[in-house]
């Protein structure tokens, strides 16, 4: 069997070089991401779903942080009995990720019974845990949103000395830096505190599916188990509702496909209808535009309230379809009825009572656990993630300052450790009255980073690295990633062949469309899509929602048909395959493709 | 159209009524009450032919000498078979069971006395599975006229005696005596597309789908596997067409001038064009969860569509191969709900 197997592997960690010319870049990065010799051992795979760009220095701090929780839940607080953590590297910008396994039998039974007095713990307390998490992660947001501004003025002001406050204005930049880092690796623990936990009971549920009816479709599972309330759905309803108001108000007329967000609020404020509908926005605004162009995990994923236009961009099409008469609201006691009837049929045809009552309490746990899974990314990858690179957009906009940059956006060319470094420079300058010493070292070395990773994406990656295992039995993998042995299988495939004009992915939302590919590579994209395309990128992603009015169907490199993604395409009724590995790269932009979502089949039609 | 002891028609009948009219008699009947649209016919029930054994039995005895024959006496059931089923098609039929097949031909065929149709075994056995049975009788296509209806009817009963049948019955030991044969008489339907239906999957036994083959013209071609059918995959719950995997149907089946079947040559147009349209998919998946509910239990079934679209159900039958197989309940129920999550956590795979 080992001959076989050995015959199934990917490239080596050891094989894959730095693209010459960035090897500076590449070493920017800590030590403990970078490949060493021992890691061609291990089998990685790049981690494309969170991380489809090039990361730069300073936005690898949401992969230490990510990983560092995601970790210590596994291993330390649930004791998952069959895996620890997860263990990274990276290597010309992109991520690759590996699980860590637990083989050992005994150690398995050991940490089994912890994992039964802790995970146990959670499910029985969940909904009492889950209100608990709410006020937390609020509380968390309010810390952060409450950082007083960043100010290093001439003298310190006068109150300050009569007070006797004794601390000078320096210190509070590294105390603020400090404190803007640490609430983004504490978020990050409340991120994972449920979340192995709620798509484990939902991963039981779906296996059981499986069993019981072996061609269910996996969107059909996740349509039984979807809630319809979850806070990741409400920019858009929010959208929606927006577009209405214009129309209520008589204001429609100005949102044309084009128009430029300030422009618009311009006229508006020049009606008392105009005004009343800016008054609308704003309450939608706080907090529901808090969401990313994007998963939220690159510092340039701007948010709706950054950045108006990806959300204006879309009322036109909004107000189009009220006019239509096309109903806006979603249409949720019908999306419950249908759920409820999928659940109702599907438990008619088990075999037998049993069986039925072993559904029943698998589908009551999912229920009992979703609203989380479905809710937490709002407040952790969107809001939260928000008011970090914007504070750090602040460090960066006093560093610029200063002259250590010439744009702000370059102090995200440094690690988080470079930017302290940076702002003890600018401290120490500030208080003994000399040059501060960055403006001389960060020009070239951001110059050279924003080089390499230009020249990185420009480059393709191995979806995985190193021995295919024979089994992937790491819980987390197969549900944060979908990675499974077919899988991987597949990718090699891929590999094989790579004039096929097949490429096979994960069924998410079913429907065949033939139409235009528009492979979008980074948000900054968006806006090349046209009615009717379909758009093809590294990962679908919710908060592009109101893209999803344009396209015809959707195609992702990575993804599984629990991803948002899927639920939006389904909402759409768009076809969506999802998680096809190399589809970015085997289809090309302008390319006409058919999409077949209930199959998860793409086709190549040249 | 009124039953009478001999002759009934498929309105008149449920699945209970299976000692008079057999096993497949019986489901035409109940699919035809079920609300599904079943060709045209009737049953010539089993006392017809009780009848006429009997006038047989008063010459020399049948059943009792079946009875005595030793399986492994090859010669003695060829030479048995042989006798019985010259003097079962030799001999008259009783002259009311004659009348009724008669007059229900006329009322069957109406303005068209040639009509075609199928004259099919319909065997039944007291004590015994009607399903082993299946397919040891004739069946016979595209007869037309009352003088060929009542020699087939003649023929069916004689095929209770072939070889085959009575060495079936042989090797399991039943009793002749509680052994007869209806005869079910029935339209035959020019199909445009006709196949089979499954309401599981004969791949994985999964129940949530139902799988249908289907090709153009008559199912004889589909049935015998002359013809590569298109096969569909469509969810029973969630409607939606899954698997449409178009074959090359290079022939059909169609019923020839002279009575009985043609195989042509499939024009280059519709060789590749699918067989059946999304919408008669959907009908066709509803007939199949319309079955599958009145009879409680997964069906195999056989349909056609004819030339103006209607779809007709010719046979459907409890799907064999998967309901035979007991299997385990998937998960039982757990004391703690909670340990079901273990599958996942726990190491299993």
């Amino acid at each position: 069997m080992s001959a076989i197997v050995n015959t199934r592997c990917f490239p080596l960690p050891s094989s894959l070089k730095v693209i010459p010319g960035t090897e500076t870049a590449q070493a920017a990065y800590p030590y403990y991401m970078q490949f060493s010799k021992e890691d061609d051992e291990r089998f990685w795979f790049y981690n494309s779903m969170h991380f489809p760009e090039p990361m730069s220095a300073f936005d690898v701090t949401t992969a230490e942080a990510a990983y560092c929780a995601l970790g210590a839940a596994n291993t330390r607080v649930h004791s998952l009995p069959t895996t620890l953590g997860i263990d990274y590297r990276i290597i010309n910008g992109r991520i690759y990720i590996g699980g860590n396994a637990v083989s050992d039998p005994a150690e398995i039974v050991r940490r089994t019974k912890e994992f039964q007095q802790r995970a146990f713990y959670y499910y029985e307390h969940w909904e009492e845990l889950f209100a608990q998490w709410k006020n937390k992660m609020l509380a968390l947001i309010r810390q952060a949103e409450v950082l007083p501004k960043l100010a290093i003025p001439e003298f310190e002001p006068l109150e300050h000395v009569r007070a006797g406050r004794g601390i000078a204005s320096n210190h509070y930049l590294l105390d603020i830096y400090q404190k803007t880092l640490e609430g983004y690796f504490r978020m990050w623990h409340h991120h994972f505190e449920f979340l192995l936990l709620g798509y484990g009971a939902y991963l039981t549920f779906f296996d059981f599916c499986k069993k019981a009816f072996p061609e269910i479709s996996d969107q059909t599972v996740a349509r039984m188990v979807a809630g319809m309330e979850a806070e990741i759905f409400r920019p858009d309803d929010e959208l929606r509702r927006l577009a209405k108001r214009a129309i209520e108000l008589g204001v429609d007329n100005l949102f044309r496909e084009g128009a430029i967000p300030t422009d618009v609020i311009r006229s508006m404020e020049r009606s008392e209808p105009g005004r009343k509908w800016l008054e609308e926005l704003a309450a939608s605004r706080d907090p529901w535009f808090n969401i990313n162009v994007g998963d939220g995990f690159y510092h340039y994923h701007r948010s709706w309230n950054d950045d108006l236009s990806m959300p204006f961009a879309s009322l036109p099409g909004y107000i189009a379809n009220v006019k239509a008469g096309e109903p806006i609201e979603r249409p949720i006691d019908k999306l419950m009825a249908e759920r409820q009837r999928l659940i109702n049929d599907y438990r008619e045809l088990l075999n037998g009572e049993e069986e039925r009552a072993a559904y029943d309490q698998m589908i009551q746990l999912t229920h009992r656990v979703f609203p989380y899974v479905e809710g937490h990314k709002f407040y952790c990858e969107h809001w939260y993630t928000n008011l970090f690179f914007n504070k750090i957009r602040e460090f960066g906009a006093l560093l610029a300052e200063h002259g250590f940059f010439s744009n702000a956006e370059d102090i995200f060319q440094l690690t988080h450790y470079e930017v302290e470094a940076a702002i003890i420079d600018l401290m120490t300058s500030w208080s003994n009255g000399s040059m501060p010493r960055g403006p001389a070292r960060w020009t070239p070395i951001v110059n050279e980073r924003k080089a390499a990773i230009a020249e990185w994406s420009r480059h393709e990656t191995p979806p995985a690295l190193g021995p295919v295992p024979e089994i992937i039995d790491d819980p987390a993998i197969v549900m944060l990633w979908g990675i499974t042995r077919e899988n991987l299988d597949s990718w090699l495939a891929a590999g094989e062949k790579p004039d096929s004009h097949e490429i096979k992915g994960f069924a998410a939302s079913s429907g065949v469309v033939e139409g235009i590919a528009r492979v979008v590579m980074s948000v900054d994209e968006i806006d090349r899509l046209r009615h009717g395309d379909i758009l093809v990128c590294h990962v679908t992603n919710p908060s592009w929602a109101p893209v999803f009015q344009k396209i015809a169907a959707a195609v992702s490199d990575i993804g599984g048909s629990m991803s948002h993604a899927a639920i939006v395409a389904r909402e759409f009724g768009l076809p969506a395959v999802v998680g096809t590995g190399t589809a970015t790269q085997r289809i090309k932009d302008g390319q006409r493709i058919r999409v077949d979502g209930g199959r998860g089949v793409v086709m190549i039609l040249g | 159209m009124h039953s009478t002891e001999n002759v009934r028609w498929f309105a008149d009948i449920t699945l209970s009524d299976r000692l008079a009219v057999g096993g497949k008699g019986g489901s035409l009947g109940e699919s035809t009450r079920a609300g599904v649209a079943v060709p045209a016919g009737f049953v010539v029930t089993t006392r017809g032919f009780e009848r006429a054994l009997a006038e047989l039995e008063k010459e020399s005895p049948i059943r009792p000498r079946v009875n005595e024959l030793n399986l492994h006496d090859l010669k003695g059931i060829r030479r048995l078979s042989e006798e019985v089923r010259a003097r079962i098609k030799g001999a008259p039929l009783p002259a009311d069971v004659c009348a009724d097949i008669t007059a229900a031909h006329a009322e069957l065929c109406d303005a068209q006395p040639n009509h075609p149709l199928a004259v099919r075994s319909s065997a039944t056995a007291e004590d015994s599975d009607q399903a082993s049975f299946a397919g040891l009788q004739d069946t016979y296509l595209w007869v037309t006229g009352a003088e060929a209806v009542l020699k087939h009817v003649r023929s069916c009963w004689a095929s209770l005696y072939s070889v085959p049948s009575i060495s079936y019955r042989r090797k399991d030991q039943v009793c002749e005596n509680g052994i007869a044969i209806a005869v079910v008489v029935q339209k035959m339907v020019d199909a445009r597309s006709a196949g089979v239906m499954f309401t599981r999957s004969p791949l994985t036994g999964d129940r949530s789908v139902i799988t249908i083959e289907s090709a153009w013209g008559l199912g004889s071609a589909v049935v015998s596997g002359e013809v590569t059918p298109d096969h569909f995959v469509i969810g029973k719950i969630t409607g939606q067409i899954s698997v449409r995997d178009i074959s090359d149907k290079r022939r059909r089946d169609v019923p020839a001038e002279s009575g009985g079947i043609k195989q042509i040559e499939t024009p280059e147009v519709l060789r590749r064009a699918p067989s059946i349209s999304d919408g008669e998919i959907e009908a066709l998946a509803e007939i199949g969860r319309k079955m599958e509910r009145h009879y409680g239990k997964p069906q195999d079934i056989e349909w056609a569509i004819d030339h103006a679209g209607e779809i007709f159900l010719l046979q459907s039958r409890p799907e064999t191969v998967w309901s035979g197989k007991d299997h385990a309940p998937i998960a039982k129920p757990a004391e703690n709900a909670l340990q079901h999550v273990m599958n996942i956590f726990g190491g299993r795979r």
